[in-house]
């Protein structure tokens, strides 16, 4: 279960429609809970994939770096991502699976169809290791 | 100097968000690191012993692998290290032409 405060909710699937017909992309800060993730903020990145922004998204590195220190900073861990599809699913891609790394982190995605946001839905990556992680559907909960 | 934990891996280091290490190179810091918790090392480095290919290792707001030295770099107490897994994705496969769903 992944809960989320509703600013962060309407945040996320508010860059989505700002970013179409490319793909948008950000952090999930939140806290750790015995069931899943308590996001509390957002921070909006960058997409690098410039050539192909339409289907594809990568948050340069160094600004993970600088995200991640403004976690700590806030008290709060990197506890997910989000992207969006424009005119496709909200459903994770193999391209999504292949170059997910983050363990124990929810990945989330929002459709947007023709500009508008539609069905957001988050995938928990569940696992070990790179050889046996996989995509587990979690429920979000808004929390006011 | 600092090394900070990306999330996923802090279960492999004692649950910590940073660890402190004395080392004076880059290499030297990250063996520092895997050898106070060696269950770090399968998901940081390949079998050859490299760095896995999506693993960024950041010394302050420097890439390590584009530094002249690379990982011989020299750090000081004050330096910070990150250890970033990669973060990309997309709704198609695009090198196989197939799209997903």
């Amino acid at each position: 279960m992944l809960r989320m405060a509703k600013a962060v909710y309407e945040a996320i699937r508010s860059h989505g429609e700002e970013t179409y017909p490319h793909e948008c992309c950000g952090a999930l800060l939140g806290r750790a809970g015995k069931d899943g993730w308590q996001i509390e903020a957002c921070v909006k990145a960058g997409n690098t994939r410039t050539d192909s922004a339409h289907n594809r998204y990568q948050i340069a590195p160094v600004e993970l770096v600088r995200i991640e220190r403004e976690a700590r900073q806030r008290g709060l861990s990197i506890g997910g991502f989000y992207h969006s599809h424009p005119d496709h699913p909200a459903q994770w891609s193999q391209t999504d699976f292949a170059e997910a790394h983050w363990l124990g982190c929810s990945y989330v995605i929002t459709a947007v169809e023709q500009g508008k946001a539609a069905a957001t839905n988050s995938f928990l990556l569940a696992g070990t290791a790179e050889e046996d992680k996989r995509f587990d559907f979690e429920p979000i909960v808004i929390v006011e | 100097m600092k090394i900070f934990i990306p999330t996923p891996l802090r279960q492999y280091a004692a649950g910590k968000d940073t660890v402190d290490v004395g080392a004076s190179t880059v290499a030297g810091a990250l063996d520092e690191l895997t050898q106070a918790h060696p269950d770090l090392r399968k998901h940081l480095f390949t079998g050859e012993g490299k760095v896995r290919a999506f693993v960024n290792v950041y010394l302050n707001d420097e890439d390590v692998r584009y530094l002249p030295e690379k990982d011989a770099t020299k750090v000081s107490a004050t330096d910070t290290l990150s250890i970033i897994p990669s973060i990309a994705g997309g709704a198609c496969r695009k090198d196989n032409g197939v799209f997903c769903t």
